[in-house]
């Protein structure tokens, strides 16, 4: 027996069913979603175990009522979730600024498929990494994190809720139909070793709230319908009492808040993974299950005396620039492999400036990047 | 204190800016004002009452009372409203919309809410128009009328809110109108005490971008035009069809008792703790 | 860099390839406690299509997911035989399902009648898998068919743990024959 079997519960599990293990153990209590493929399976094992916990899963009519009904859940306490696919995933957009700007806490899976439109719905893609950015409208501050492994299906899950509670905002996962359907042996660890992390919720009496006052966190404490707090909930832009206001002195205030509290936070919300990267001369960015196809590269690539290292983003959102930058002053390379036209690839151009050169892996073919196109990349660099 | 006075004290919330968005005459304030004379009646603590609206005119009506609440996207406040239920199914959950709301953006959403049975209450003020966007047609504005996208006339045919409802199965459905006020009350309290997914459908007046357009006069026009032709349901059973053909009925089109989704789901919780202890 | 060691098993759907996969990758994972990776063929086709499971091994965590070179291939029917033979490792195992697969592409091949022993012995030709995964660990010893036979009777419908304990049975048996050179 290795290590990694001294705790916990070893299960073989998928991710999209390590990613329901994860919700629980965060302490989700609410799923809405609609059947996608390649995500249906968090909402086949969600209908099974959800109300086995107390928990409510329901099954909407569609992506934008599933959207909505997890932002009502959780203004209601419960903290929740859904998960989706491309197509799914544009219907929610809407509902997902309303989040960002109502400050709600919530968690959007997107398991990523071939796109755009009905795409390759069975294929693996990482195409949504720019609509997880910006694909409700306006400027709005939002966290994307992506998982490469079973165990990061559960680790970032239970991750995204805390991050969720913490900040008052939507996490977006992007999985992908590779990680998703692969099967792992995890350790499941027991409920009192995982960190969760819940909402502050207002203490002072009713009167004395206010629902969206700043403070130096830049995240008000959270009122739950029923609690006592009685508040104004809306998508308009908002004084700090909650109601809609169009005066430019209150405006700035709202929405400069609610991108300082991630970006006061950015190393909170940062997670990112290094292999081999310290002394590399050629830097490989990678996210999701390519990642993995990297890490093998980069081994792969030391044998062969090429001196590889791999960056590995876990927060895509927002990009992790701080910890990029040290390493494109230093390494006379970057390779970005990803499964779509270049879209981590474009922001880590426009944080290079040109200071180093930059190169693309881009496979669109619903196939994910094997080792073997990576290391002969980096042979050739 | 006038009776009224206690209520706007009791009710309206004292931080609140006024004056409040809506035209002089508009029908949202008496739909408002019978919302909170029911709620006043059922004795409900504020705190357990949820108001959820959408967008437009109707959407605006939450955010001067002193409930719990939730003004969302346009068409999607039952999906919200099904969420906050669901969580907490404590809480009187009542959902305001009006006719584009309700049934183009979030037809879907209001059919399947229908069917579902949530014990949720849903007031539909219909005015026959888009009318915070400035009088576009919605699918209630009547055929061959007039509006800002149908300059020519309307060529489509108008939805029957509550015989939608009716049809996508609520378990209880009502319609009422701004000038019958104190019928619009009993009706709304009794669609927020019934169990199960109830509707009034609450026809009212947009003489703004309405009546002016279609020559149907003021909002004192358009009152008398409701008194005028409206039926109660009752009454309207005992009248020949060709004295109807001009009239729409008020009163409570159906009530009926369905399982309720909240009850149904408890009896799955316990379906589903029973298949995981024998799974251990 | 750690041993790794891949297996792919592939016939058409309604074989039982991919439970065959995920209880080999239970075994080894949560039974023999190795790390292990299992990935599947995934399309629209509920049946009769082609049906691909992998089930990579290894004792350090697993980067890539999905099979590179398979140390042993089981075909169970001809035409994953003739897709997948190209892709084994050059001395990589290849067994095949004798009862559908008349063209070996080597001659090193291990030929045996999977489906027609789960007719013949077990009167239930759905549980070739089974008959072919007590095979398939007998000649690799890539499981332990304790941990085997442990994940078989775990992921199995309730009802049918004696029918598939006796085809496990059954394809250990005609592995030890082959072996012996019977």
């Amino acid at each position: 027996m290795n290590e990694q079997a001294t705790t916990g519960r070893q299960v073989l599990l998928q991710g999209n069913e390590a990613m329901v293990e994860g919700a629980l153990a965060a302490g989700c209590t609410f799923f809405a979603g609609y059947p996608i493929t390649p995500a249906t399976e968090i909402s086949e094992v969600m209908s099974v175990k959800l109300p086995a916990v107390g928990g409510t899963f329901i099954q909407m009519e569609d992506e934008i009522a599933s959207m909505g009904a997890i932002i009502g859940a959780s203004l209601a306490g419960a903290k929740s979730m859904t998960a989706t696919s491309g197509p799914g995933f544009s219907l929610m957009q809407e509902n997902l600024g309303f989040a960002c700007v109502a400050e709600v806490p919530c968690v959007v899976v997107n398991v990523m498929r071939g796109g755009p439109s009905t795409g390759l719905p069975t294929n693996v893609s990482q195409g949504d990494v720019m609509q997880a950015r910006w694909g409700t409208h306006g400027d709005h501050p939002i966290i994307v994190l992506a998982v490469s492994s079973t165990k990061d299906c559960f680790d970032i899950t239970v991750k995204a809720f805390n991050l969720a509670e913490k900040y008052r905002t939507p996490v977006i996962i992007l999985s992908d139909e590779v990680v998703g359907h692969t099967r792992e042996k995890i350790n499941l660890p027991h409920p009192g070793e995982i960190e969760v992390i819940d909402r502050i919720r207002p203490n002072m009496p009713p009167e004395w709230y206010v629902p969206y006052e700043d403070n130096s966190r830049g995240v008000p404490p959270m009122g739950i319908f029923g609690d006592g707090y009685r508040y104004h909930v809306t998508g308009l832009i908002h004084d700090v009492r909650g109601f809609p206001t169009q005066r430019p002195d209150e405006i700035v205030p709202f929405l400069n808040r609610i991108h300082r509290k991630i970006s006061q936070h950015f190393f909170d919300i940062l997670m990112v993974e290094e292999e081999l990267a310290e002394d590399a001369e050629i830097l490989v960015v990678a996210y999701g299950s390519v990642a993995r196809s990297a890490k093998r590269a980069v081994r792969e690539a030391r044998q062969r005396g090429v001196k590889a290292g791999l960056l590995q983003l876990i927060t895509l959102w927002p990009f992790p620039r701080q910890i990029l930058e040290p390493y494109l002053r230093k390494v006379k390379a970057v390779l970005v492999p990803e499964l779509n036209m270049g879209q981590v690839s474009r922001e880590v151009k426009r944080i290079n400036q040109g200071v180093t050169r930059v190169e693309t892996i881009n496979r669109i073919d619903g196939n994910l990047i094997t080792p073997e196109e990576i290391l002969v990349r980096l042979i050739k660099m | 204190m006038a009776e009224v006075t206690k209520l706007i004290h009791k009710y309206l919330r004292h931080d609140k800016k006024f004056p409040h968005v809506w035209c002089p005459g508009c029908g949202n304030g008496i739909v408002l004002g019978a919302l909170i004379r029911a709620i006043d009646r059922l004795g409900y603590e504020k705190d357990d009452i949820v108001l959820v609206s959408g967008i437009g005119c109707s959407g605006r009506l939450p955010v001067y009372v002193d409930f719990n609440t939730l003004h969302t996207t346009h068409g999607r406040a039952l999906t919200f409203a099904t969420g906050v239920k669901l969580a907490n199914p404590k809480l009187h959950v009542i959902v305001i919309m009006g006719d584009g709301d309700a049934t183009a953006i979030g037809g879907n959403h209001f059919i399947h809410a229908a069917r579902r049975n949530l014990n949720l209450t849903a007031i539909i003020i219909n005015n026959n128009i888009y009318g915070m966007t400035g009088g576009q047609y919605s699918p209630t504005t009547p055929y061959g009328a007039l509006a800002t996208t149908a300059v020519y006339r309307n060529i489509e045919h108008a939805f029957s809110i509550a015989e939608l409802a009716v049809t996508a199965g609520a378990a209880m459905v009502a319609r009422g109108t701004v000038y019958h006020a104190n019928m619009l009350d009993k009706l709304i309290e009794k669609a927020i005490l019934k169990r199960g997914f109830s509707v009034v459908e609450v026809v009212s007046n947009c003489h703004t971008q309405y009546g002016r357009r279609n020559k149907l006069g003021g909002a004192v026009q358009m009152l008398q035009w409701q008194k005028d032709h409206a039926v109660r349901v009752e009454k309207a059973a005992e009248m020949p069809e060709e004295e109807l053909a001009d009239k729409f009925t008020v009163g409570v089109l159906v009530d009926r008792d369905l399982p309720i989704y909240t009850e149904e789901y408890k009896k799955i919780r316990e379906a589903a703790r029973a298949k995981m202890a024998a799974m251990r | 860099m750690g041993y790794r060691y891949e297996v792919r098993l592939s016939g058409s759907g309604g074989q039982g390839i991919i439970m065959a996969g995920i209880i080999l990758a239970e075994a080894a994972g949560v039974y023999d406690g190795k790390y292990v990776c299992q990935t599947q063929s995934y399309g629209p086709e509920a049946r009769g299509g082609a049906s691909k499971a992998e089930v990579v091994i290894s004792d350090e965590e697993i980067d890539y997911p999905k099979a590179i070179k398979p140390d042993v291939l089981l075909a169970m029917n001809q035409k994953s035989c003739d897709a997948y033979f190209f892709d084994l490792k050059p001395e990589g195992t290849l067994v095949v399902d004798s009862t559908f697969v008349k063209q070996t592409p080597t001659t090193r091949a291990i030929a045996i009648p999977f489906t027609q022993i789960a007719r013949a012995e077990l009167k239930k030709e759905m549980v070739a898998n089974i008959v072919a995964l007590g095979a398939l660990a007998t000649l690799t010893k890539v499981v332990s068919l304790g941990s085997l036979e442990a994940a078989v009777l775990a992921r199995v419908p309730a009802g049918t743990e004696d029918l598939n304990r006796k085809a496990l049975e059954a394809g250990i048996n005609a592995a030890k024959l082959y072996m012996q050179g019977l």
